[in-house]
């Protein structure tokens, strides 16, 4: 086995697993979207599965919801909202009845999708390719850029429509043209305020994509130690080897697929709470 | 960059779902928790309320308590009082029923003397007839002598 056949075989690997379940306008050889209508159809499963999840959970909790002394799972939930009104509460200057809701959507969804890069990397793809026949499954939809800036988009047209409610038109664009900087730089004001805005959806996109794929790719490279470099009597040193560390880095990013999911919420509201001051 | 319709899609599933979990998760969840607090704040409310209550009843019954105190002794005062006045009045009415059987009885030996005089007057008149006969030696008239009889009688 030389080494230029098991590097390829390992980026083959990688590519793989990063490779979306593609429709429409495909690649037919990578199987990579190659213009703008292709559909990955794993990302929209997932995500819209984990969705239905939260809806029936809620509203089967919904129906059995106790004034009184809550039980196990509704205390749970009760938490979470209580940790997400708080939030809101603090952040979030005066009322507005979609503020919360929204913070909530973002907190538990964007938390579940990412719960799904703690899955082992390799399970559902073999299910997928093996029961299936279904040969590119990639399981985590916030490694896929279209879901975390479709969520920074819908927080970014919300932006957009509470600015321009709260300020008008008028208002909001004169925010362009008078900051940061005041009325004798205009030109620059202008640039400085246009980037700062555009900045608001792509840092909140990128950010969580980011740290996603990140993640996913060190999964996928702890699980390459066991699985190409791992040679006969080898494997008694790179399997305990992967074991530990891909525990590690399961407790870890225990953290970070929470924070990250935390980071979009806080950071929804902090705009939406900044689309809603007058004085910026 | 890997932008396709998959973004279109995900915005949809992204607001879809949020209209969701508004409908099912937070307005349900919200209202429970406004109920919730606004129960416990009832309760807390009732609870003061209850505390207030009592120390209230607590000073109403110790007023009761003085008042009836002061009652008692008013009342214990006025019998005393109108036992005092019975007795007084007793006394009084004895006295006069005293001083009245006094004058009864005084009349009535007064009565009883006139009537022995009476008797007397009668008696003596007799007496001295049968007392005169006797020194006379003879027997005195009485009709003859009638006025001066009389006069004797009327001197006694």
């Amino acid at each position: 086995m030389s080494g230029s056949s098991s590097g390829n075989e390992t980026v083959e690997y990688i590519q793989h697993h990063l490779t979306n379940l593609c429709v429409g306008d495909c690649d037919p050889v990578t199987h990579k979207a190659v213009g703008f209508w292709a559909l990955h159809i794993d990302t929209v499963f997932f995500s819209v599965a984990l969705g239905v999840l939260m809806i029936v959970v809620s509203a089967r909790l919904g129906r059995n919801l106790v004034t009184g002394t809550p039980g196990g799972f509704q205390n749970f939930v009760e938490m979470i909202i209580d940790f997400v009104s708080g939030q809101v509460k603090d952040t979030f200057p005066g009322h507005n009845p979609l503020i919360a809701p929204l913070a909530l959507t973002i907190f538990v969804w964007v938390w579940l999708m990412n719960f799904m890069d703690l899955i082992p990397v390799d399970l559902l793809p073999l299910i997928a390719s093996g029961v299936l026949g279904i040969e590119y499954l990639k399981v985590v939809p916030t490694t896929d850029l279209n879901t975390t800036m479709a969520m920074a988009l819908t927080v970014f047209a919300l932006i957009l429509y509470y600015n321009i409610k709260v300020k008008g038109v008028l208002g909001y664009l004169k925010m362009f043209v008078f900051h940061p900087f005041g009325k004798f730089f205009i030109p620059v004001n202008i640039v400085m305020s246009t980037i700062e805005e555009l900045a608001k959806p792509l840092s909140l996109g990128l950010r969580l994509f980011g740290n996603l794929f990140a993640g996913e790719l060190v999964f996928l490279l702890i699980a390459l130690i066991g699985g190409t470099m791992a040679v006969g009597l080898g494997a008694l040193i790179w399997f305990p080897l992967q074991v530990v560390l891909d525990l590690g880095w399961l407790i870890f990013h225990l953290l970070v697929i929470t924070l990250q999911a935390f980071i979009f919420m806080v950071l929804t509201i902090v705009y939406l709470a900044m689309a809603h001051t007058e004085d910026h | 960059m890997n932008i396709n319709v998959t973004l279109i899609a995900q915005i949809i599933a992204f607001v879809t779902l949020l209209w969701f979990v508004n409908r099912v998760l937070w307005n349900p969840m919200n209202d429970l928790l406004l109920a919730r607090q606004k129960r416990i704040a009832d309760g807390l409310a009732a609870a003061d309320k209850g505390k207030h209550d009592l120390e209230l009843a607590e000073k109403r019954a110790k007023e009761h308590l003085v008042e009836a105190k002061s009652q008692a002794a008013e009342i214990m005062a006025q019998a005393e009082r109108r036992g005092n006045e019975i007795v007084e009045e007793a006394k009084e009415k004895a006295r006069t029923e005293g001083e009245r059987l006094i004058i009864g009885a005084k009349a009535e030996i007064e009565q009883e003397v006139n009537r022995a005089k009476e008797q007397l007057r009668g008696k003596v008149a007799t007496i001295a007839a049968a007392g005169a006969g006797r020194i006379l030696g003879r027997e005195v008239d009485e009709k003859t002598h009638a006025d001066l009889l009389k006069d004797l009688v009327g001197q006694i």
